[in-house]
């Protein structure tokens, strides 16, 4: 059965709009199916009570300090590194032994399971360094899997710099330190901040590495030595349990919501900015 | 002295970018730390054949973790990936300007919802359906193949979509102008042309689909058993850690990072070929 | 009695690697002019004139061989220090390059990389030298709006003001109005022929035209080499080598 070009054609344009409009239809789905069932629970009280009874009743109140200190701790650390590695990438040296080695570390902790991770973070912060279940713990292993995606970021940005300004700087008699400070790291700042708004979203939707390292602890954190249940754990526990499935919905209501804002703030960071500079 | 002066911002950035290679030197090393006496101790072959896990019993064998990992992988490149290709097609041939700004932060959206609510909406829509209109329990690796489908969707997209943009424009124009229609371009000319580009989006995408496991545990039924129909429950590599890390001691936590050496393994090996046929394409 | 050169080049050369890309040259520069240094694409002027303020070290493998003296320092003395070096002899691109700040915060950028920091003096600073650069008028209102809001021409004197701030003795031009219309590159001549009281500039135009119309002295090079220089208009009218006058007349390019 042969069939003519044009009809052909237009066979494939309806699958492949078929395929986009699938694409969209299974996020929505996604999206209101856990907004739906899950913004009646949230209420001012729910966000900002504690858990009671091992989730039973009460709020996410701790659930939501942690994970902000647990996505904090791992920023703070992984963005210096991150961007200071791209930084050696793109001024300090030529592609060679040491950038395909650096790079090749950086995709290969990319590709790494979350839960090997968390089993590494478990082994190495928890039980090794004696950190035990710790905001710190959860932290350290987060930021080393959101290193690669800030150097990845970070570079691009830095690549995507006009080429001449460095050489301006260096023109009016600037040292490269001063270089990179006053010239590179500003024009960049976009690209490197979308990385990290990235990576922001990243930890907070984590839990198999998380839940080994962290711990879950339902109590509010006191320092970056306690142990912690993020958000994303809070639900995972609530359901896997049975829990309670309202409060399962409010948690996954919270977290999606919490995502939202963070894709579309870092959307907007990025357009704000190209309008500022241009 | 002035001169080491010059040399020092160098060699501290020297230091801060080896923490990427550091950071790996330590995982692998003490992931095979950990998890290579019990190798040593039950055998590699039996280790990875052994068709009985029972941690009771001191009995590691993973080989129905394995056929769990790579029958729900499979699953889910059949089901993802032609939806992949034909939405990056879509995104960069077929979509007018304001339906890709639409789709394009859906898909990235859909890349941010975190594993657990993947999971916990399969087991609330899929795991059910299946069972009423397919059969089995409905907790099954077809259940784990299609979350794990949609999953990789934004990583199969996004490096295709790259491999396809790539393509020098006149392979196109070339085509369209002896009378192709836009589908036969496609279809004939790009994407053979993006073959390994897209070869590397699929098998980063299967490596994404191995790591995978909160979403996996909650509707894959966790039976250790071989799985003999995707209607059937299973375990897979990622899964069985996730179940047991929390109460295992002992040999049975080593036998559990044991199975993390032979998940490191996999994608290490899948993400090198990725990289490698990455690299051809580009030439 | 011979005035001392300002700037004196004695046997230069530059190798890219193995590549020589200037042939052994001799030139004078005196304190307060406008030299014009013009060739074909590819002579070497580009070159030279990045040497003069040791931008070249940028490039990876480059190797000089003689000397340039500069007020009779050899600027590849072991104790120059290059930084200052570059706040003695400024450098204007062929594209304006703004840097993606305010317009204060372009021409205040050197000042406050060699470490002034009163807010005064830096305001004082900007005043002056967009001044000198013909552009303050245009822009005193706006001065903490984007410099990359500016026009083309108004960019490339953003440029050449944000060099003044440092209070140069030689400005290095390459190709400056390359890509400006008609209107803004008279305008930045103009200045420059005012500016030349205070600082000694090397200009390479974009075409000959330029340079006849503001040089004092030029030099016209080909392949490296230093084929003939003097008095703007003697090389430009009645040039001694034929291979200046082929060039100039548009037997080649």
């Amino acid at each position: 059965m042969r069939l003519n070009p044009k009809t052909t054609q237009a066979l494939a344009k309806a699958v492949i709009w078929g395929s986009a409009l699938l694409v969209i239809v299974l996020l929505l789905f996604i999206l209101l199916f856990v907004l739906i069932k899950g913004v009646p629970t949230l209420s001012w009280q729910f966000l900002t009570e504690n858990p009671r009874d091992m989730g039973r009743s009460g709020g996410i109140f701790s659930t939501i300090v942690s994970t902000i200190l647990v996505t904090l701790v791992s920023v703070a650390i992984a963005t210096p590194f991150g961007v200071g590695t791209a930084l050696y990438l793109t001024e300090f040296t030529r592609e060679g032994l040491a950038t395909r080695i650096i790079r090749f570390s950086a995709d290969t902790l990319a590709a790494i399971p979350s839960i090997v991770y968390g089993l590494f973070g478990f082994i190495f912060f928890v039980i090794n360094l004696n950190m035990g279940w710790s905001i710190l713990s959860g932290g350290l292993t987060m930021a080393m899997m959101i290193l690669p995606t800030i150097i990845r970021t970070s570079e691009e940005a830095i690549l995507a710099i006009h080429p001449l300004y460095r050489e301006v700087s260096f023109s009016l008699g600037g040292t490269k330190m001063q270089t990179i400070l006053g010239a590179v790291l500003p024009s960049a700042l976009r690209g490197i901040m979308t990385g990290v708004i990235l990576s922001i979203g990243r930890c907070v939707a984590e839990t198999a590495a998380v839940i080994l390292t962290a711990g879950s602890s339902l109590r509010l954190p006191e320092s970056v030595f306690s142990p912690a249940r993020t958000m994303a754990v809070h639900f995972y526990i609530l359901v896997r349990e049975g829990i309670s499935m309202e409060r399962a919905y409010g948690t996954a209501a919270a977290l999606i919501i919490l995502i939202l804002i963070i894709n579309v703030g870092a959307n907007m960071l990025i357009n704000r900015f190209v309008a500022k500079n241009h | 002295m002035k001169r080491l002066l010059d040399r020092l911002p160098g060699f501290i950035f020297l230091l801060v970018a080896l923490s990427a290679l550091s950071a790996l030197a330590l995982i692998i090393v003490f992931i095979f730390y950990e998890g290579i006496p019990i190798i040593a101790k039950i055998g590699l072959g039996q280790f990875t054949l052994g068709m009985s896990w029972a941690p009771g019993k001191g009995e590691f064998g993973i080989l129905p973790m394995i056929i769990g990992t790579v029958s729900v992988t499979l699953g889910a490149a059949v089901l993802g990936v032609p939806v992949a290709i034909l939405t990056s097609v879509f995104l960069t041939e077929f979509a007018p300007a304001a339906v890709s700004r639409i789709v394009r932060p859906a898909i990235q959206l859909l890349a941010g919802i975190p594993s657990v609510v993947y999971g916990f909406w399969g087991l609330t829509f899929i795991v059910p359906y299946i069972r009423l209109w397919i059969g089995g329990p409905g907790l099954s690796v077809l259940a784990g193949s299609v979350i794990l489908a949609i999953m990789i969707l934004p990583t199969v997209i996004s490096i295709t979509e790259v491999s396809l943009l790539a393509l020098p424009r006149t392979y196109k124009e070339g085509s369209l102008a002896i009378g192709a229609t836009q589908w036969q371009t496609v279809w004939s000319v790009q994407l053979p042309a993006a073959r390994s580009g897209i070869m590397a989006a699929v098998i980063l995408g299967i490596g994404r689909a191995v790591g995978e496991t909160m979403a996996v545990i909650m509707v894959l039924g966790n039976a250790v058993a071989l799985p003999e129909s995707i209607l059937d429950p299973a375990r897979t590599l990622t899964t069985n850690i996730g179940i047991e890390m929390g109460y295992a001691s002992g040999d049975h936590q080593q036998a559990l990072f044991a199975t993390g050496i032979v998940l490191l393994v996999i994608v290490m090996s899948l993400n090198s070929i990725a990289q490698a046929t990455l690299k051809r394409s580009q030439r | 009695m011979t005035v001392q050169p300002k700037i004196a080049i004695r046997d230069f050369s530059f190798y890219y690697g193995s590549h020589q890309a200037i042939q052994s040259i001799n030139l004078d520069i005196y304190a307060n002019e406008i030299f014009s240094l013009f060739g074909p694409a590819n002579s070497g002027t580009t070159t030279l004139l990045r040497a003069l303020n040791r931008l070249s070290d940028l490039v990876p493998k480059a190797r000089t061989e003689g000397q340039i003296l500069i007020d009779g320092q050899n600027i590849h003395d072991e104790d120059v220090i290059v930084t200052e070096l570059r706040r003695r002899v400024g450098m204007v691109f062929e594209e304006p390059v703004p840097l993606p700040m305010s317009i204060f915060d372009n021409i205040a950028y050197g000042p406050r990389m060699r470490g002034v920091r009163n807010k005064a003096v830096l305001a004082e600073r900007v005043e002056e030298s967009l001044k000198l650069a013909v552009l303050w008028d245009e822009v005193k209102d706006r001065l903490h709006t984007s410099a990359l809001r500016l026009s083309g021409g108004q960019q490339q004197r953003l440029c050449i003001a944000r060099i003044l701030s440092l209070g140069p003795e030689i400005m290095l031009l390459d190709r400056p109005c390359a890509a400006l219309d008609p209107i803004s590159t008279a305008k930045i001549e103009d200045s420059l022929v005012l500016l030349k009281e205070k600082v000694t500039i090397v200009l390479i135009p974009h075409n000959t035209q330029q340079a006849i119309r503001v040089a004092d002295r030029a030099g016209f090079m080909l392949m490296g080499e230093m084929v003939e220089q003097g008095p703007a208009e003697r090389l430009f009218t009645v040039p001694e080598d034929n291979r200046t006058s082929d060039y100039i007349t548009g037997r080649f390019g």
